[in-house]
């Protein structure tokens, strides 16, 4: 046992032996959104209420797209992973699997679409 | 060997015993606002949509968003995502081990719950101009 750093030791002992990917990949996202939102918020939230010809000249700025595009690829899957992490703790069974899988179904199909509206605006 | 005893076996205490603090709530509004953002996404979704698709089509979602009841799901989007915003700051902050004492967490918590009423003020104001 010497031998064994406590690290070594106490990896695969946790009651659901895996998990920790789940928590890696949403700490990622949450630093991308982090700086992301307070960009959302200065470059994209003045445009809600404007004009029709305003929002479509202010989505061709490659910046304010960039960032827009981010949102919507960031947001949406830490979304789908927060969202299954609530389910995972609330619902339980077939409800469970099928709440889920339409959650993730509502999160990429809107993801898909916000960045092919966002394509057609801004190029 | 065949569980006799299922579901009747005693449970830990849940939230209905437990003294509401700060703590407690600031974790479960980290949550509703988490998930409550997916409407304030998919209104997003929608009006850039109606944006690539026609004047028409925008027309309708830019008065949904304009109107007293858009307005009021805007506000209160932003008072989510800046919520969601500070508490995300505070759990990586725990998460690299520091503030976890009860003194500076229920600092942090309040500063989760204060601070994004600020924001959203900051909001109206500054990119609103309300």
């Amino acid at each position: 046992m010497h031998f064994l750093s406590a690290r070594k030791r106490a990896v695969g002992l946790g009651a659901a032996r895996s998990g920790t990917e789940r928590h890696w990949i949403m700490t990622i996202s949450s630093v991308a959104l982090a700086v992301l939102t307070p960009l959302f918020v200065w470059q994209v939230a003045p445009l809600f209420g404007a004009s029709f010809d305003t929002v479509l000249t202010a989505f061709s700025a490659p910046f304010r797209a960039v960032i827009t595009g981010l949102m919507i690829l960031l947001g949406f899957h830490h979304l789908a992973i927060g969202a299954r992490i609530m389910l995972e703790d609330y619902a339980h069974g077939e409800t469970r699997k099928f709440l889920i899988i339409g959650m993730y179904v509502i999160c990429f199909v809107a993801a898909a679409t916000g960045l092919f509206a966002l394509a057609r605006i801004a190029l | 060997m065949a569980d006799v005893n299922r579901g009747k076996r005693p449970l830990s205490p849940h939230i209905s015993i437990w003294r509401w603090q700060i703590n407690s709530i600031s974790s479960i509004l980290t949550r509703i606002t988490g998930n409550a953002l997916l409407i304030s996404f998919l209104l997003f979704v929608w009006w850039l949509l109606a944006a690539s698709t026609s004047p028409e089509a925008f027309d309708l979602a830019n008065g949904f968003l304009t109107s007293w009841f858009g307005k009021l799901v805007l506000v209160f989007s932003a008072l989510g995502l800046w919520y969601h915003f500070l508490a995300g700051l505070r759990h990586l902050w725990w998460d690299s081990g520091h503030g976890l004492d009860m003194k500076t967490a229920e600092l942090l918590g309040w500063a989760c719950v204060i601070g994004s009423v600020i924001l959203t003020a900051l909001t109206i104001v500054l990119v609103w101009g309300v």
